[in-house]
């Protein structure tokens, strides 16, 4: 299970770093949410990966519990990274629609003849 | 406890949301209510700060749940002194967008300007990693929106950018905390502190990983080379006003990195030991020469002071990397300095730009041309670092406390043949804007196109400002920066008691964690 998400981790923040470095806002931000996702799954694993286990001690019997700190640290994380998704959406479309232009950069117009990659 | 503490938090966060529900059709009603609690604001951090003279830690546990468990709320002279500059800084820039109509070419901007205050001031306090994390969120996500205030093509593309940037600091910050915490098992910065002093240094690799990704996400924030890649075009686009308040953002970061490597990743653990100082002081160093270098080089009154700002957060970081008491002392200083300086200079701009367009060329004369022209002198020498203003006080403290280092000469090198630089960047740039253009072959010229039809629309739209409040808020900055020089006495007996007080962290602890006394 440890190589499962491990791997899930990496896989997810390369390709959001990959996507990241593209020239147009809409790639742009899928990176960002993939890399938001790699980043939930990891805080998620920073408390150790248990399977069957309640985050909260039972006084009464010595059962294996998984520590809650790391699932309330995901839970405003993920508030937080989906709110701010929303944001860059907005104001992407906004320089979007404005610019009729969705290159990421701020290269004047007429150096941008021909390039369209 | 004391609740005054939480109070630069609480009335931000009560002021915003009703000037956005209840009084968002009322332009002057938001107006009275935001200045209102900026100056309640600038209050209630005068009485903190002279609580916290006295060398006491004081802790307000939330929701009274004992640190670790809870999250803390820590008030220290470092804390006092931020939340001053802040409040301070804050008043003017309300004072300066109520004046000069800024507040009016949008929507919500005193709701946004409170939820910034709620944001930077709640990041000073906080005792709580994973919290500071949420309140750089906070004072983040109100940045995006007053970045983008009055819209416009450029300022949208640019915010773009900002958001994206600031978007990937935050993952790293959570990648960052989450190594933390699965090493230590705690987010308190306190009880970090006693984790990491008891790590054994052979079981530390994970540990320094995070350290320094945390330093990254703090140098993203303070702009130090090669990570300040989004603050020319931010600040420069933003409208200036903001940008004026956004001088205190890079210096949360500087905040960030002074907390946290001397509490938690102090220069005594051995787990991090020599870590930090050696990386951070030749990036510092760079940072200050590009900004100079870019300051000669702006063609547009925004990225100039923005270059400007850039090489004064050089100055700072050379000042904070070396980590004694004396530099950390001097680098307080010229923190309080180059936040007025550089706001100064940002509202100066927009005096210009709102005149005569950004561009650095000679066009024809302004109005009130000698008044602006004194207010950019005055801010330039300021932000050069040039005697009679605080500038130069900060700038020598920096050097002297440099004095013992290996690197000493390189040191002050940079910081002399980078205040050269910039002072000739400044002295171009004003001869360029206010003496060249009473040149008698300028007057001829058609009327100046403004920079963009954008920046036109925006003054239309602009309700009728009021002619005399933004003079008055620069003259409030510069009485400031004056201030700070007479006091310079008063004020380095502060800042050497502040970092005293940062350099013996169980001070902090023991109040945190109420460890008593063995």
């Amino acid at each position: 299970m440890e190589i499962l998400f491990a791997s899930a981790v990496g896989i997810l923040t390369a390709a959001g770093i990959y996507l990241i470095l593209r020239k147009r806002t809409f790639p742009v931000i899928l990176g960002l949410s993939l890399l938001t996702y790699g980043v939930n799954l990891f805080l998620f694993a920073t408390g150790r990966l248990m399977v069957n286990a309640p985050p909260v001690l039972n006084k009464y019997a010595e059962v294996p519990y998984t520590d809650p700190l790391p699932q309330a640290l995901v839970l405003t994380a993920i508030v937080i990274s989906f709110g701010m998704t929303a944001v860059v959406v907005m104001i992407a479309l906004g320089a979007y629609l404005s610019a009729k232009d969705d290159h990421i950069d701020m290269v004047e117009d007429t150096k941008r003849a021909g390039d369209d990659a | 406890m004391n609740h005054l503490l939480i109070a630069p938090v609480v009335l931000p966060a009560i002021v915003a949301p009703f000037i956005i529900m209840v009084l968002r059709h009322h332009l002057s009603l938001q107006r009275i209510f935001s200045l209102a609690s900026t100056v309640a604001l600038l209050a209630i951090s005068l009485v903190l700060a002279v609580q916290a003279t006295d060398g006491t830690v004081q802790v307000y546990e939330l929701g009274n749940w004992p640190a670790p468990f809870g999250i803390v709320l820590v008030l220290d002279r470092l804390s006092a002194l931020m939340l001053l500059l802040t409040s301070g800084l804050a008043l003017t820039v309300v004072l300066y967008s109520i004046g000069s109509g800024w507040d009016a070419r949008g929507r919500h901007f005193h709701a946004l300007l409170q939820f910034q205050l709620m944001g930077i001031l709640g990041a000073f306090l906080t005792g709580d990693a994973f919290n500071l994390f949420v309140f750089f969120e906070v004072l983040l996500i109100a940045s995006y929106g007053l970045m983008i205030h009055g819209g416009g093509t450029k300022r949208l593309q640019a915010g773009v950018q900002y958001v994206v940037y600031n978007l990937l600091g935050s993952t790293l910050f959570l990648f960052a905390l989450g190594t933390i915490y699965s090493v230590t098992g705690t987010l308190n910065m306190a009880d970090l502190a006693v984790r990491v002093a008891e790590l054994s240094p052979d079981d530390t690799a994970l540990l320094r990983v995070g350290a320094i990704m945390l330093l990254l996400v703090f140098a993203i924030k303070a702009a130090v080379l090669p990570l300040h890649f989004w603050l020319p075009a931010s600040y420069a686009n933003a409208p200036l006003p903001v940008a004026a308040l956004f001088a205190i953002m890079t210096k949360v970061g500087a905040y960030g990195i002074l907390r946290m490597y001397t509490l938690v990743f102090g220069p005594e653990v051995a787990a991090t030991e020599g870590l930090v100082g050696d990386w951070l002081l030749p990036a510092a160093m760079i940072t200050l020469a590009v900004g100079a270098i870019g300051v000669l080089g702006s063609r547009e009154i925004g990225r100039l002071v923005a270059f400007g700002a850039i090489a004064s957060m050089g100055t700072l970081l050379i000042a904070v990397a070396l980590f004694t008491p004396e530099s950390t002392a001097a680098a307080l200083y010229y923190t309080v300095h180059s936040t007025l300086a550089a706001a100064l200079l940002f509202l100066v701009a927009d005096l210009v730009m709102e005149r005569r367009g950004g561009d650095i060329i000679a066009q024809r004369p302004m109005a009130q041309t000698g008044l602006i022209a004194s207010l950019f002198f005055v801010g330039a020498i300021a932000m050069a670092g040039m005697p009679p203003l605080s500038g130069f006080v900060g700038k020598l403290l920096v050097m002297d406390a440099a004095r013992g280092h290996d690197l000493v000469w390189w040191i002050w090198t940079v910081i002399l043949v980078g205040s050269l630089v910039t002072i000739i960047g400044l002295a171009r740039a004003g001869s360029e804007i206010f003496w060249k253009s009473h040149d008698a072959s300028h007057i001829d010229d058609p009327e100046p196109e403004l920079a963009g039809n954008d920046e036109r629309a925006e003054l239309e739209q602009g309700v009728a400002p009021t002619p005399a409040l933004p003079f008055i808020a620069c003259f409030a900055l510069l009485a400031g920066l004056v201030l700070l020089t007479i006091f310079a006495g008063p004020m380095m007996d502060y800042t050497e008691a502040t970092a005293a007080q940062l350099f013996d962290p169980n001070l902090y602890i023991d109040a945190v964690l109420k460890r008593v006394e063995p």
